[in-house]
């Protein structure tokens, strides 16, 4: 390149001035091809990364919308006073002696009673037979409703009951007369009837409430399942942070960012706080374990020890990005504030708080998003399992009951051995997801709205 | 220094504002400034000029403690304030800024209402009783910082939606609304244009009939026509301080006629 130029070193100065501005010259020709091959490798790189973020997103939907809808049995179910209520005067108490045991037949007969109607042949001379192709929960539902309006005793209620979760997978394809052939829970005969109950319209796939707002269930009932208990727990761990790690956080920031003397002692917070910031998650859930349920005792499993470790792992995030918000307030409006003698406090208060706000806030939903997604220190203080099959009784409850979260819910589903749980684990993360996106956007509003420009 | 003291001689102990005695600035291990002696006069334009880096600014900062926020300034000597000692531990800065108010370089309005920025002041100091009469301060001030006929009908507007030579105007009429008696400005036309420059020149001779003005001014121009008294700054001692007329027309110190005459700075 150098020779070209200065080979004839002479001739050389001269020819460049006189050659045209339509004719590109070698060198700019490189240039631009340089140029060109980096624009290039930008937008390969963009393509490949929205490709990888379309695999992810279709995927998830495609695993996971599947979750949100459920096969049901709709039939009517025959409730005999002699069975259900046999004093005959509609005392609870009395009712409630009637376990599910008792309701399991007459949901078996009222199976019966439904195929013959519909003029479905069964193999099954027996009606309890035919129990695998609802869920082993309708016994149960059934009991509910009756014990919630014992006026049902003694006439006939259209049930919309859960189908076992075989006949589920039928549906949605997840289970085939192949598998069926290995499996013992349910056999090729009932998916016939199955078969000729959809044409029927006995059986329907619609959308199922239960798995939205629902509670957990055993392992050997994944259509009952639901991820809404888990969802309580996590929006009472979310409470404790919000209300832990915002004040805490953000008192010292401005304290570190705009009052302390700079020395080796905040030198060393500042590193340490840094520091803190990449400690693995799973190392604040030992730490929690340790300090609040084996030495603070604390119950453990509940939200607020999940929500005080999430505080530890939130803080520094806080910290950081409020720090930095704090940083970005130009020192002008500083020194205009302390000119006109506004004490130290007030010049943050007044003037540098409110134009760090948008920043400190936008850190805040971030941390707190980081916070809903965390699963590995909630497996240590024991978050995790099947733990609670009702909401909280109260607000207390919410933070002291024992609880799961969304994260550690779907990874408690995606380690069962029942793919119907494999589903569900792809249809909580579709939730946690909206949650999360729901925050960021909150986050870009609040941004919009409060951001000044000075 | 010699002529500093005789300049010192010639004022009468009555009007001064500002007495400083051996001052030294020192940033961590720069020695700053070197010894300033000067007296500041009450109802006077002092400009303080000299090159770049010269302390001239620093200097000024020193007289409402703003260096206070410099961790690693440390101001030495003594500065008296009508007789008082302004580093005496005995003296709050922030009641110290209320007597000296200052404008600095760059306009630097609050993100708020024109109105709010007047009346921050008067509000963190309590010198309003009620409505009315922080409507009346903000008035006065905004009359005083020759703002009030642009901006009467506008109040409620943020004041960074002005424009530069309306900001530092307004800049002014905040450091004049919380009854300042010194009025520190540090180059307050370098970012303005020359129509605006104008205006808050104007405005300067207007305030010295109620404020002691000590401005630091990279343009000799602008001393000249604005100041009763200049001191010239060099390499962080005070050279020559004196009758601006004097100090234009007659200098004492070859540096400063160096400076002036262009050859220095």
């Amino acid at each position: 390149m150098t020779d070209a130029t200065h080979g004839t070193a002479e001739p050389a100065e001269p020819r460049r001035r006189k050659a045209s501005l339509y004719a590109s010259d070698a060198h700019t020709r490189r240039r631009n091809a340089a140029e060109k091959r980096f624009r290039a490798y930008g937008i390969a790189a963009i393509a490949i990364g929205l490709f990888f973020l379309l695999v992810l997103l279709v995927t998830i939907v495609r695993n996971g919308t599947p979750a949100f809808t459920q096969t049901f049995v709709t039939i009517e179910v025959a409730l005999p006073a002699d069975k259900l209520d046999k004093s005959g005067n509609r005392d609870i108490e009395e009712m409630k002696k009637v376990s599910t045991f008792g309701y399991a037949p007459l949901v078996d007969d009222a199976l019966a009673e439904a195929l013959a109607q519909a003029g479905i042949e069964t193999p099954f001379a027996n009606a309890k037979d035919l129990r695998q192709i609802v869920s082993a929960s309708v016994a149960a539902q059934v009991r509910d409703a009756v014990l919630a309006d014992p006026a049902l005793v003694g006439t006939s209620h259209e049930f919309r009951l859960l189908a076992a979760s075989r006949v589920d997978g039928y549906m949605k394809g997840r289970v085939t007369r192949e598998s069926v052939a290995r499996d013992k829970n349910i056999s090729a005969e009932h998916l016939d009837i199955v078969d000729q109950m959809i044409a029927a319209g006995l059986v329907e796939r619609r959308f199922n409430p239960g798995f939205v707002f629902g509670a957990d269930a055993s392992e050997s009932r994944p259509e009952s399942a639901g991820i809404g208990v888990s969802m309580l727990g996590s929006f009472f761990m979310m409470l404790v942070v919000l209300a832990l790690a915002l004040p805490i956080g953000v008192a010292a920031s401005i304290y570190l960012e705009e009052f302390a003397t700079q020395n080796r002692f905040t030198d060393l917070i500042e590193v340490n706080i840094s520091n803190l910031a990449a400690v693995p998650s799973i190392v604040f859930g030992i730490l929690g374990l340790a300090v609040f349920i084996q030495f603070a005792h604390l119950p453990s499993s509940a939200p607020i020890v999940g929500g005080l470790v999430l505080t530890l792992m939130t803080l520094p995030t806080i910290i950081i990005s409020t720090r930095a918000s704090l940083k970005a307030v130009p020192p002008s409006i500083r020194e205009a504030a302390l000119g006109v003698g506004a004490s130290k406090m007030q010049t943050v208060f007044h003037h540098v708080l409110p134009l760090a706000m948008p920043g400190i806030l936008t850190g805040t939903i971030i941390g707190l998003a980081q916070a809903l997604g965390e699963t590995a220190p909630l497996l240590l203080i024991g978050m995790v399992g099947f733990i609670a099959s009702n909401a909280p009784a109260s607000f207390a409850d919410g933070f002291l009951a024992p609880n799961s979260a969304m994260p550690a819910q779907i990874y408690e589903w995606a380690k069962r051995a029942d793919p119907a749980y494999y589903e569900r684990a792809w249809g909580g993360i579709i939730i946690l997801l909206v949650f999360l996106m729901v925050m960021n956007i909150i986050a870009i509003i609040l941004r919009r709205r409060f951001e000044r420009r000075w | 220094m010699k002529d500093n003291m005789e300049g010192r001689k010639l004022v009468d102990q009555m009007d001064v504002k500002f007495q400083t005695r051996d001052v030294q600035v020192y940033y961590g291990d720069t020695h700053a400034i070197k010894d300033v002696n000067v007296d500041i006069l009450d109802k006077t334009v002092t400009a303080f000029i000299g090159p770049s880096g010269c302390g001239k600014s620093t200097f000024l900062r020193s007289l409402n403690r703003m260096n206070d926020t410099i961790p690693i300034a440390r101001v030495e000597g003594k500065i008296l304030l009508d007789g008082e000692d302004i580093y005496d531990p005995k003296v709050d800065p922030v009641q110290l800024r209320a007597k000296v108010g200052m404008v600095f370089q760059k306009p630097n309005p609050f993100p708020k209402s024109i109105y709010d920025n007047i009346a921050y002041g008067p509000r963190i100091h309590g010198l309003a009783r009620n409505k009315a009469e922080l409507d009346d301060i903000v008035e006065h001030s905004l009359r005083r910082g020759a703002l009030w006929d642009e901006v009467k009908d506008r109040l409620q507007e943020p004041g960074t939606g002005l424009s530069g030579g309306q900001q530092q105007r307004l800049c002014i009429a905040r450091a004049v609304a919380t009854e300042p008696e010194v009025l520190l400005m540090d180059e307050p036309c370098s970012a303005l244009d020359p129509i605006a420059t104008a205006q808050v020149e104007e405005l300067i001779d207007e305030l010295k009939q109620n404020f002691s003005v000590v401005i630091v001014t990279h343009s000799m121009q602008q001393a000249a026509r604005v100041s009763q008294k200049t001191a010239f700054f060099h390499l962080g001692n005070l050279v020559e301080y004196g009758d601006t007329d004097q100090i234009f027309t007659n200098p004492v110190d070859p540096r400063t006629e160096s400076y002036i005459t262009g050859r220095i700075g």
